[in-house]
């Protein structure tokens, strides 16, 4: 399905340079029509190559005004059903609406930590240059599995 | 001075350590590298052709972790079931390497704040919110299979690009460069130099000179012709915007390949390509035939023709296909998954809660990872406990993870008993004679590195196999760095010739756009979209694609031979009429480039590696006394010819306990 910007509801992330969605779009999907001569809708957004559009759904979650949802890609699926989802910090709501009406809810966590929290270096130790030719990495986090050294024949 | 379209502005750049791709592979080398990195005034870049929070083949999420060794297994279990799953062809030395690695990565991913799905005492299951114990404290984690553990992963890429993005400071990225192509050293043919690429945003073409290069930006998609060719030729089971930049630009530099001819034709649900993995291994589901009969058992005797791949526990993913395609060719199709069957079971034994919990569960793995899967099912009113789904085997993809291990041959580990020699005649000269020549994930060219599915002859690597892969890179790279404190990478081309080759398909359009009324009809040039159309159908008619039921033999690969050149040659006059197409443009360049070694490693392979993969049906069979090998090549960019040689394999773990 490829992804649509709802015209109501873009505001172009209020005329700045760069859209949100064209900001994360993997594929380079996503462009703003600042004059409305792609469109006929000026300082809005909209997909500019929906037949290659993987359906990640990375503008969907990102956009700010909730402006943009999928129309499952027409050579595939029958009209009428929608997925849609709202991405809060710490879990994310999917709304599921079949064809013949049937209504699905659900919510899943995303994170355990608040988003920008990470300190990658916090608390790690410094890299010990002594030992960059051997394996292993700067820090030991318990998951080196340094194996059973009778498996390898020619050791 | 400000570019403008065709007169684009031109920045150079001198760095040490330049990470071509935001991926998996790319995070890892980053937080990896600034660690190693400190103190020792080295430069360090990451130029990324997209936004790092979503970039790469984890961009949508994912639904589990399928490399995770855990305290049970051993690095050489690993290594045993990456080999027999890629019958048999692959470098020990680098899985059991990314084995005894790999969970490092899990742990710090977890710490960060992925949630990991986890066990209670009684077996119950929890969702990764529930602050259980981490794994790295010896938490029992969901497993789904041997290998793969559950995680609530939609934020998976977010993650791990927040601690990837942090560690290198946001002066060391630049997101929306397309690098296209890598620059050899102007003293040293062998040694790379540099990198160029291009904004997909302003008028700025980029040339960075640098010591050491990790290229990680992916496989290969749409290089066949998808199931799917209108709105969902985008739906493509890997990410569609992996173009073989990757192999493309490391052939193109003269780096050693390593089995091209392997490619991956996933069986997945029909049309989405949701995932199905969690159905096979979780929820007990059975794939049927039309009338309900499980193909893997109705057809088992046919896994006694591929001894011993055949014979394991788990048999060769292409056999499992190879089975089922037989089911498809008589005419007892469709392929079922089962689910209903598959729910009801567990249901029996389930309270309501779990019930309702298991629910939510099989819709969050698509909702994780494959989104448009959904949109299927609730397009056409499936709901997976009442109505069951289609089974459906893809277009072929390359890479160098999964059921994949095309790509580039690397330096591996020097602890684990590889060989130092060479026992096949007919390897180049000026190409190492052992597995281990320098710094490890190094390439044939000397300051080259790779990882994820850059790295070939050892699949299996996925998502957190990839980000330990890229560390294992950094390490090295930074060693070299400092090794070679004294080195000036001096470019082999000029700076006006690179910019006018990376602009070409602009100045193409600009020169004869006015030639013709229809702006997509012009005798002058061609858009990157026919031109990839026309690889397609070379590929899929030709090449072993779904339309001839993956089957080709030597006469049709000299037909799809002659139409690849003309195609190369045409490839000269893409067209651009912005820049969003002249990424596309040169997306298409990467893609024709890994085609073509796709299709001459199938041709000078002279058996059926992969049956359910492709078939050479003047060879269909395999053969293990002469082909039990490598197949590599090298790409001369100057004659534009590939040179294929066999390499011997050689087993460092014993396989034979995998049949016991």
């Amino acid at each position: 399905m490829p992804t649509f910007v709802r015209t109501e509801k873009c505001d172009g992330c209020k005329g700045q340079d760069k859209t949100a969605c064209m900001y994360i779009c993997p594929h380079d999907l996503m462009k703003l029509d600042k004059d409305g001569s792609e469109t006929g809708h000026a300082m809005k957004a909209f997909n500019q190559e929906p037949e290659q559009c993987w359906e990640c759904y990375s503008c969907v979650k990102i956009c700010p005004q909730q402006a943009i949802e999928a129309r499952h890609y027409a050579d595939i699926v029958p009209l009428g059903g929608s997925v849609q989802p709202l991405r809060g910090s710490d879990s994310i709501m999917w709304t599921i609406k079949f064809r013949n009406g049937t209504l699905k809810r659900f919510k899943f966590p995303i994170r355990t930590t608040p988003e920008g929290s990470i300190d990658p270096y916090g608390g790690k130790p410094q890299a010990d240059l002594s030992k960059i030719e051997e394996p292993g990495f700067f820090v030991e986090c318990n998951g080196f599995r340094a194996g059973n050294r009778s498996e390898l024949i020619n050791v | 001075m400000a570019g403008e379209f065709g007169n684009p502005e031109v920045v150079e750049e001198e760095v040490d350590i330049l990470l071509i791709g935001g991926g998996m592979a790319c995070c890892g080398a980053a937080y990896e590298v600034m660690r190693w990195a400190e103190g020792t005034d080295l430069k360090i870049r990451l130029v990324d052709k997209a936004a790092m929070d979503r970039s790469g083949a984890v961009a949508m999420g994912l639904s589990a972790i399928n490399t995770y060794i855990g305290t049970e297994q051993d690095p050489a279990d690993y290594t045993r079931m990456v080999s027999n799953d890629l019958m048999g062809i692959t470098r020990d030395d680098l899985a059991y390497d990314v084995g005894r690695h790999v969970d490092e990565s899990v742990h710090l991913f977890e710490e960060w704040g992925l949630p990991i799905w986890k066990t209670d005492e009684n077996g119950e299951r929890f969702d990764g919110s529930k602050g259980m114990t981490p794994l790295k404290d010896g938490g029992k984690p969901v497993r789904s299979g041997k290998w793969q553990i559950m995680i609530n992963g939609e934020s998976y890429k977010w993650i791990v690009a927040e601690a990837a993005k942090k560690a290198l400071g946001t002066d060391n990225i630049q997101e929306r460069i397309f690098i296209v192509k890598l620059v050899n050293d102007k003293n040293d043919p062998n040694r790379i130099a540099g990198a160029v690429g291009f904004s997909v945003r302003d008028d700025k073409v980029f040339v960075y000179k640098a010591k050491a290069i990790l290229l990680a930006a992916g496989g290969c998609v749409n290089i066949f012709r998808p199931r799917s060719v209108g709105e969902g030729t985008g739906r493509a089971w890997y990410p569609v915007w992996n173009a073989g930049s990757t192999y493309a630009m490391a052939a193109e530099a003269g780096a050693e390949m390593t089995l091209m001819e392997n490619r991956f034709v996933p069986t997945r649900f029909k049309d989405g390509y949701g995932p199905v993995g969690a159905w096979f291994l979780l929820f007990k589901s059975k794939a049927t035939n039309a009338t309900g009969e499980i193909y893997m058992d109705r057809n088992k005797e046919m896994l006694d023709d591929y001894p011993p791949y055949g014979q394991a526990a788990v048999p060769a993913s292409c056999l499992r296909n190879h089975l089922m395609l037989k089911e498809m060719k008589e005419g007892r199709g469709p392929i079922w998954m089962d689910t209903v069957t598959a729910l009801a079971n567990l249901r029996e034994t389930l309270t309501p809660r779990e019930v309702k919990h298991l629910e939510a569960e099989a819709w969050e793995d698509f909702l994780d990872m494959c989104i448009g899967q959904c949109g299927i099912w609730v397009g056409e009113n499936i709901e997976p406990e009442k109505k069951n789904s289609e089974l459906m085997p893809t277009e072929p993809y390359l890479l160098g993870s999964h059921s994949g291990c095309c790509g580039i041959w690397v330096s591996g580990p020097t602890d684990v008993g590889a060989p130092t020699d060479e026992t096949e005649a007919g390897v180049p000269a000026h190409l190492p004679k052992g597995w281990n020549w320098g710094y490890r994930a190094m390439t044939t060219v000397t300051g080259l590195w790779t990882a994820g599915d850059g790295v070939g002859a050892s699949g299996h690597k996925f998502s957190s196999g990839s980000h330990a892969e890229g560390r294992i890179a950094a390490k090295a790279m930074v060693k070299y760095c400092l090794d070679n404190k004294d080195l000036k990478p001096e470019l082999d081309t000029s700076v006006e010739d690179l910019v006018a080759e990376i602009y070409k398909p602009v100045r193409n359009y600009l020169e004869f756009k006015d030639y013709s009324t229809a702006i997509d009809i012009n005798p002058n040039y061609i858009t990157p979209k026919m031109l990839q159309f026309r690889l397609q159908k070379i590929m899929d008619e030709y090449v072993a694609g779904v339309a001839t039921y993956y089957t080709t033999n030597a006469h049709m690969l000299e037909v799809a031979g002659e139409k690849i050149d003309m195609l190369k040659e045409d490839a000269e006059k893409m067209r651009a009429k912005d820049l969003h197409e002249l990424l596309r443009a040169w997306e298409n360049y990467h893609r024709i480039i890994t085609a073509e070694a796709h299709m001459k490693h199938i041709e000078f392979r002279q058996e059926s590696r992969y049956p359910g993969f492709y078939y050479r049906m003047d060879k269909n069979f395999v053969d293990e006394e002469n082909w039990k090998c490598f197949v590599n090549s090298i790409y001369d960019k100057k004659t534009q010819k590939w040179t294929c040689f066999k390499r011997a394999h050689v087993d460092l773990v014993d396989k034979s306990k995998l049949f016991k």
